[in-house]
C-alpha cells in the first residue's frame, strides 16, 4: 500500500513541474493555441486566441453564437483545412508539436484528435462497420478477433454495449438520437485518440439522452483530454472543469469551471452566463 | 419612437375579412389549378397512348408473315446434279424446286410472263429456305414435301389487309390475275399466317419479308457497349474530381459552365467531330461501332458528368466529415463513404445517358453507320448500323410492307429504352439508402 501510494507520488512530480505556469492547471497543457487567428475570406473569424487546454480534463467553450467557439475547435484537428476560403495563422500545438506544421499529416494527427459532431452522424452501414471503420483504416486491429475486441470495449466505453450487443449489423442510422450519438463517440474512441473535440454534441438530443452523454463525458475523462462547445451553461458547469468564454471572435476569459461560474473576471462574462446577453 | 407608438394606437384595428364570399373564390381558385393540371396531365398522356398506339397498330403485324403452303418435290436429278457431297448439293438449282412447284399449283398457268408473275407469289428468299431443309435432312430428296415458305411481300401486304381491292388494278399494289392466285390459295387453306422468326434473326434486306433487326441490335449492342467503356469511368473521375477535389476557382467555374454547353451541343456536331477527326484524321474504319461509340461517348459524356455530380453533391456533408474527423483521408473518405452512396444515382444517370445514346441517329449517319449492311457485325470495326439508323433506314424505303417492319423496328427500340430504364429505377431503389 505505502509502495502504491509513492509510485502514485512519484508520478505526480514530473506532472507538476513540466505544468505550464500559465494554464492554471496542475497538467502541462495538451494542447496549447498562440496567436491564433482565423480569416474565412476577408472576415476574421477567430482573433489572437490564447489558450491552454489541460490533459485527462474536460475544456468547455462558451460562448453566444457566431463568437468563434466552433471555429476554434475545428482548429484543433484541423478540419478547416475543408474549406477552401478559410486561412488559419499562429501557432497551435498538441505535446509541443505544431499541428500546423506542412510536414505533419493530417489524417495522423486526425487519429490522435478525433471528433464528435452537432448532429449524430453515423455512416450509413452497419454499427459493426461503424466503429471498424477508424481501426480498418489505420491498422490498429492485426486480425479479425482484434478488431471485434475493439468494438466490442469501444461500445462499452461508450455506454452503448448493452443496448445494441445483439444487433451490430443492422444500420447506425437506424438508433436513437442519442444512440446514434453514442455510437459516434464510440467511433471517435475506437482509434483511441488522446483528445476527442465534442462540437455541442447534446444540442440535437432530448433531456435523457443528454444526460446519458454527460455521464460518459465524465467517465472518458480519466483517459482522454475531452474539449467539449456547448451552448448550454448547466452542461458547461456538469462536465467541465475549465471553462473558455469566447465573444465576438476573442477568448474573454479562461479559469476553472467554478471559477468561470462564480466569480468571472470579465464583465461580458458575468453578462453572459447571468444570461444578459447571448 | 413614441410618437410612431401613437399613431400605432390610434389606427383602427384591420382585421382579416373572413367573409364567405372569399373563402368561395379561394376554394375556387384551388379547384381551378387542380383542373388545370389534372388536363394538362391528361392532355400528356392522351399523346403518349396515341403515339404507342399507332406504333403498335402499325407495326403488330409485322412479328407475324404470310406463309403459302407448297408441294415441293425433292427431285434428285435436280438436286444431286452436281453429285452428291453437301458442297454440291449446296449448289444445286432449289429456284427451279420452287418455281415447279407453284406451277404444279397452278397448271392452267402456261403464259411465260404469266409464270414469271407466278413465281412472284413466293418469296425470293424461298429456294434457300428449301436448300437448308435438304441440307439438314438429306433423306428428304426424292420425296414431295408439303413446304410453308414465305410469300412475297406483296401476298403478305394483301393477306394482311393492307391492299384494297376496290381500286382500279392500275392503282393497286396486286393485279387482278395474282388476286386471283391469291383467292383460290386461300379457299384451299393453303396461305396463313405465322409467326415471323426472321424478323429478329435476320439482317436488312432490300426484300421487305427477308429484313431484320438482329443486324442493327447487334450493332447497337456493339457501340453502346464502346460507349459505356469509354464514357463511364472517364465521366465518373471527372464529377468526382470536379466535386471533391477541384479548388473553386474561375478555371473550374469555366470547366462547369462548358460541360453544361457541352450538354446542348447538338449531336450531329459530335457526328461532323467524329467525321474529320476519328475517320478522315485517325483513320478508324468508317461505318464501324467503334467509331459510333466514341461519338456517341463524347456525347454522353456532359450527361453522365452532370447527373454524376448532382448525386455527388446530394451526399450530406456530415457523412464527408465523419470520415474525414476519424482520420480518413479525401480519397478514403470519397472512395468509401461518398461514392458508394452517391452509385445509385451515377449509376441512373449512366443509364439514361445510355438510353439517350441508344436512342441517338444524327451523329451516327455522320460516321457512316447509315450504310446498308447485310452482315451481322462480328467485331468493333465491322460495318455496322444500329436501329434508330435501320428505322429510319426502313421509314424511307419504298415498299408497303416496310410501314410495318418500321413501327416493329420502333417498338424493339422502345422495349430496349423501357427496360434500360427499368434497370435504372431497380438500381435506384435497390442501393438507394437513407441517412
Amino acid at each position: 500500500m505505502a509502495e502504491l501510494q509513492a509510485t502514485a507520488a512519484a508520478t505526480e512530480i514530473p506532472e507538476a513541474t513540466g505544468a505550464s505556469p500559465d494554464a492554471g492547471s496542475d497538467q502541462p497543457a495538451k494542447i496549447a493555441a498562440r496567436n491564433v487567428n482565423v480569416f474565412y475570406g476577408t472576415n476574421q473569424a477567430l482573433k489572437d486566441i490564447d489558450l491552454d487546454l489541460g490533459g485527462n480534463e474536460v475544456t468547455a467553450l462558451i460562448g453566444p453564437s457566431g463568437c468563434g467557439k466552433s471555429t476554434f475547435l475545428r482548429c484543433l484537428n484541423r478540419m478547416n483545412d475543408v474549406i477552401d476560403i478559410c486561412r488559419v495563422t499562429g501557432r497551435i500545438t498538441l505535446d509541443g508539436e505544431d499541428i500546423y506544421d506542412p510536414r505533419l499529416d493530417v489524417v495522423q494527427l486526425r487519429a490522435r484528435v478525433g471528433m464528435v459532431f452537432q448532429k449524430p452522424n453515423p455512416f450509413p452501414k452497419s454499427i459493426y462497420d461503424n466503429i471498424a471503420y477508424g481501426p480498418r483504416i489505420h491498422g490498429v486491429a492485426n486480425n479479425k478477433e482484434e478488431l471485434e475486441e475493439i468494438v466490442v470495449t469501444s461500445l462499452q466505453r461508450a455506454g452503448l454495449w448493452n443496448e445494441v450487443k445483439d444487433r451490430l449489423n443492422v444500420p447506425g442510422t437506424g438508433l436513437s438520437g442519442g444512440q446514434q450519438q453514442r455510437l459516434c463517440i464510440a467511433r471517435a474512441i475506437a482509434v483511441s485518440p488522446e483528445v476527442i473535440l465534442m462540437d455541442e454534441p447534446c444540442s440535437a438530443l432530448d433531456p435523457i439522452a443528454t444526460a446519458k452523454i454527460e455521464e460518459l463525458i465524465d467517465e472518458l475523462r480519466g483517459n482522454y483530454t475531452i474539449v467539449i462547445v456547448t451552448h448550454n451553461m448547466q452542461q458547461a458547469a456538469r462536465v467541465s472543469q475549465r471553462t473558455a468564454f469566447f465573444h465576438l471572435g476573442e477568448m474573454v476569459e479562461a479559469d476553472e469551471t467554478e471559477a468561470i461560474f462564480t466569480n468571472p473576471k470579465d464583465e461580458r462574462t458575468l453578462g453572459y452566463i447571468t444570461g444578459r446577453y447571448g | 419612437m413614441s410618437e410612431m407608438a401613437q399613431t400605432a394606437e390610434e389606427a383602427t384595428v384591420r382585421r382579416p375579412d373572413l367573409s364567405n364570399a372569399r373563402l368561395r373564390k379561394r376554394y375556387a381558385a384551388e379547384r381551378r389549378f387542380r383542373l388545370y393540371g389534372l388536363l394538362a396531365v391528361l392532355a400528356a398522356v392522351g399523346m403518349l397512348a396515341v403515339l404507342l398506339g399507332s406504333i403498335v397498330l402499325n407495326g403488330y403485324s409485322a412479328f407475324l408473315q404470310t406463309h403459302i403452303a407448297l408441294d415441293v418435290h425433292m427431285d434428285e436429278t435436280v438436286i444431286m446434279a452436281e453429285g452428291d457431297t453437301p458442297e454440291a448439293m449446296a449448289d444445286a438449282n432449289y429456284r427451279a424446286l420452287v418455281f415447279k412447284a407453284i406451277e404444279r399449283r397452278f397448271p392452267s398457268v402456261r403464259d411465260m410472263g404469266e409464270q414469271r408473275e407466278l413465281h412472284r407469289l413466293v418469296s425470293g428468299g424461298a429456294p434457300r429456305a428449301i436448300k437448308d431443309m435438304v441440307l439438314d435432312n438429306p433423306a428428304l430428296v426424292g420425296t414431295t414435301q408439303t413446304v410453308w415458305v414465305k410469300a412475297d411481300d406483296e401476298i403478305d401486304m394483301l393477306h394482311k389487309g393492307y391492299v384494297d381491292r376496290t381500286l382500279p388494278e392500275n392503282r393497286r399494289l396486286v393485279n387482278d390475275r395474282t388476286l386471283g392466285w391469291y383467292d383460290s390459295l386461300r379457299e384451299a387453306d393453303l396461305i396463313e399466317l405465322q409467326f415471323n422468326t426472321t424478323f429478329f434473326t435476320g439482317t436488312d434486306s432490300r426484300e421487305p419479308e427477308q429484313a431484320g433487326i438482329l443486324g442493327a441490335a447487334v450493332g447497337s449492342f456493339l457501340t453502346l457497349f464502346v460507349t459505356l467503356l469509354l464514357s463511364f469511368p472517364v465521366a465518373v473521375l471527372a464529377a468526382i474530381y470536379l466535386e471533391e477535389f477541384a479548388p473553386k476557382n474561375r478555371l473550374t467555374d469555366l470547366i462547369e459552365v462548358n460541360i453544361n454547353n457541352l450538354a446542348a451541343v447538338p449531336s450531329i456536331v459530335f457526328g461532323l467531330l467524329g467525321l474529320a477527326v476519328i475517320i478522315n484524321f485517325f483513320g478508324f474504319p468508317r461505318s464501324s461501332p467503334l467509331v459510333g461509340g466514341i461519338v456517341l461517348a463524347l456525347m454522353t459524356l456532359p450527361t453522365i458528368i452532370i447527373s454524376a455530380r448532382s448525386a455527388l453533391k446530394a451526399v450530406p456533408p456530415s457523412v464527408r466529415e465523419a470520415a474525414l474527423g476519424i482520420g480518413a483521408s479525401r480519397i478514403q473518405t470519397v472512395t468509401h463513404h461518398v461514392l458508394p452512396l452517391a452509385l445509385p444515382g451515377v449509376l441512373t444517370g449512366t443509364i439514361i445517358g445510355m438510353a439517350q445514346a441508344l436512342g441517338e441517329t444524327a451523329p451516327l449517319l455522320m460516321v457512316g453507320m447509315v450504310a446498308f449492311v447485310v452482315a451481322v457485325p462480328s467485331g468493333f470495326t465491322d460495318a455496322s448500323t444500329v436501329l434508330p439508323v435501320q428505322i429510319f433506314l426502313w421509314s424511307d424505303s419504298p415498299e408497303r410492307a416496310f410501314v410495318e417492319k418500321t413501327s416493329a423496328a420502333i417498338m424493339v427500340l422502345l422495349a430496349f429504352l423501357i427496360t434500360m430504364n427499368a434497370v435504372a429505377v431497380f438500381l435506384r431503389k435497390r442501393f438507394e439508402r437513407r441517412w
